[in-house]
């Protein structure tokens, strides 16, 4: 793809980016007027605009993440909570819920539930990686990652069967939420995105040689195993980030990719970037309807990125745009 | 090449055992044996893809002493169009061949005008450069053939290894091969492939033949001591016939 069209779409994205940003300040539970009271400029400034960065933030960390796990295990429905990081987020959560109602613990304060989720999820790759015996195969890990996936779900399971009074705290985290998230969460989720993006770039010529076969890769000098750890970590921080501000938002990670794959023209780097612009237009455009469509009932935004997700996803499977090509 | 002593490993499972093999500076060397010898593992013990004990030498160099990168510059290796090249590949035919580039390029460079050169190169000699801007998946199985073999010679290594070179190409293009072997020999490369078709095999000048994971023989391919091994090998189900300066291969 030239140069030119490149920056053109780049910029039409980044546009629909911001107009969306604007947007998510305009709507809400309650209308703004023209001069702004100070109320207005409260919930303008300390909710609806970092909402919406947040919720861009953390779509573009899914989206990234999305484009990384189908890159690496060259599979166009591999997304980023494979490898045991939403089972393991979620448990992070209901273990952080059960110890601070049962004492007051300055550890589990300072974690929060915030950081509850990020330790589990990163903790969920890597027992990953470790049930895997480290990244020798992609379907051990991918196997692995599922097992994982089973394992913590069931421990979650059994700590809602212990403490039921603490499911419905565990669902709203399970359905995805973006409405608690602060100008700290914003900075964190920015840094993290930033340094995501930019390793991802130096990493990505392993994505490229990946595409050729492991074994053809292997041939053309690159420390594989080595790069390949590097990317999954990439892939748990992005995830861990996301998940940690926002919940378990279905469908982004794995439908953001694909939404940019036919204007990507090919170009790893170039399709890497556009995932993770895609993934923060799907869940900020998500949550603007989730505010919306039943206000000034809101609903969970991770109801909204399925449908949205999914349908895009299924119209792009009856169009074949994935799937199978031979 | 000097192998020597070579065992390769497939996971656990030992597939080859105590090989020694010369194979000829700046010759054509082509590996047969039947179904399961063990021809590809002897590849990819070769590149490093599989686990060895024993040494491979390359002008008196063991090249486990190599680094990754010398190793890459020196042995470019050619998959089963099978391994390679899977359906879920958005790389185009350009950037395919750039790949072969790798081991020339420093982290985060972009790709010098040497590099597009070579890859305008090879996408000339192997006649892809009018599908240079269309994606791999959207290429039928010859075509993907001949864009892998231009992304093996953009790696400019001295030694080519090639398994099922031939596999899905027409005879139009298996005899364009032929001359892009020609013209490699001509410039001092070594060629190693791994050949089901007999009769292409029989064009080398240096045969090994592999038999249930050991060497069975190695000879020139024009002595008549070869032509026996090979007929031996297949259990006399081929037939060897000269053809003008040719030997053709035929299953009876």
């Amino acid at each position: 793809m030239p140069k030119h069209q490149f920056s053109q779409k780049l910029m039409a994205l980044l546009a629909l980016s911001l107009m969306l940003i604007a947007l998510g300040c305009v709507f809400g539970s309650t209308g703004i007027d023209w001069p702004f009271t100070e109320v207005d400029r409260t919930i303008l400034y300390e909710i609806r605009l970092p909402r919406s960065i947040g919720a861009y933030l953390a779509g573009a960390l899914l989206g990234l993440a999305g484009a990384i796990a189908q890159s690496l295990f060259r599979n166009p429905l591999a997304d980023p909570y494979l490898l045991g990081s939403a089972s393991g987020g979620l448990l992070g959560v209901g273990i952080i819920l059960c110890l601070s109602s049962v004492g007051e613990h300055s550890l589990v304060t300072l974690i929060g539930i915030n950081g509850g989720a990020f330790a589990g999820a990163l903790l969920g790759v890597l027992a990953a990686l470790l049930l895997a015996g480290g990244y020798k195969s992609s379907l051990r890990l991918l196997l692995s990652g599922v097992v994982i996936g089973v394992i913590f779900s069931a421990a979650n399971s059994l700590l809602t069967f212990v403490r039921p009074d603490l499911y419905q705290s565990l669902q709203s985290f399970m359905l995805g939420n973006t409405s608690l998230i602060t100008w700290n969460a914003n900075l964190m989720m920015g840094l993290a995105l930033v340094i995501c993006i930019l390793l991802t770039l130096l990493l990505s010529p392993v994505l490229s040689v990946l595409s050729l076969g492991e074994n053809t890769a292997r041939t053309l000098g690159l420390p594989l195993d080595q790069l390949r750890l590097l990317l999954i970590a990439v892939l748990a921080l992005a995830t861990g980030f996301a998940v940690a501000q926002t919940g378990l938002i279905a469908f982004v990670g794995l439908a953001a990719p694909h939404l940019v794959r036919h204007i990507s023209g090919g170009r790893q780097r170039v399709q890497l970037i556009l995932s993770s612009i895609a993934g923060g237009i799907l869940l900020l455009g998500s949550d603007l309807l989730a505010k919306t469509i039943f206000a000034p009932l809101e609903i969970p935004v991770g109801i909204v990125t399925a449908v949205l997700g999914g349908s895009y996803l299924l119209f792009l499977l009856r169009r074949g745009q994935i799937g199978i090509r031979k | 090449m000097k192998i020597s002593d070579l065992n390769v490993y497939r996971g656990p499972c030992e597939v080859l055992r105590n090989l020694t093999i010369d194979i000829p500076k700046g010759q054509w060397t082509s590996i047969i044996g039947p179904n399961g010898a063990g021809k590809s593992s002897l590849l990819q013990g070769i590149t490093n893809i599989l686990s060895t004990t024993g040494s491979i030498t390359i002008d008196d160099v063991n090249i486990q002493n190599l680094d990754r990168k010398a190793r890459a510059k020196a042995i470019a290796w050619l998959a089963q169009n099978n391994d390679a090249a899977e359906e879920f590949s958005e790389l185009t035919v350009y950037d395919t061949v750039m790949l072969g580039r790798i081991p020339h390029q420093g982290w985060l460079h972009l790709p010098s005008t040497l590099d597009h050169q070579v890859v305008q190169e090879s996408l000339n000699k192997t006649h892809t450069q009018s599908i240079a801007s269309r994606f791999l998946h959207e290429l039928s199985g010859g075509e993907k053939q001949r864009v892998l073999l231009a992304r093996l010679l953009a790696v400019q290594a001295d030694i080519l290894l090639m398994d099922e070179p031939l596999a899905n190409l027409d005879p139009p293009h298996q005899a364009d091969w032929l001359i892009w072997q020609k013209e490699l020999l001509a410039q001092g490369k070594t060629v190693v492939t791994v050949l089901h078709e007999i009769q292409f095999a029989l064009k080398a000048d240096h045969l090994v033949m592999i038999q249930q994971g050991k060497l069975y023989f190695q000879g020139a391919s024009k002595d008549s001591a070869t032509h026996q091994a090979l007929i031996a090998l297949f259990e006399g189900r081929i037939h060897l016939e000269k053809l003008g300066n040719e030997w053709i291969c035929l299953p009876i």
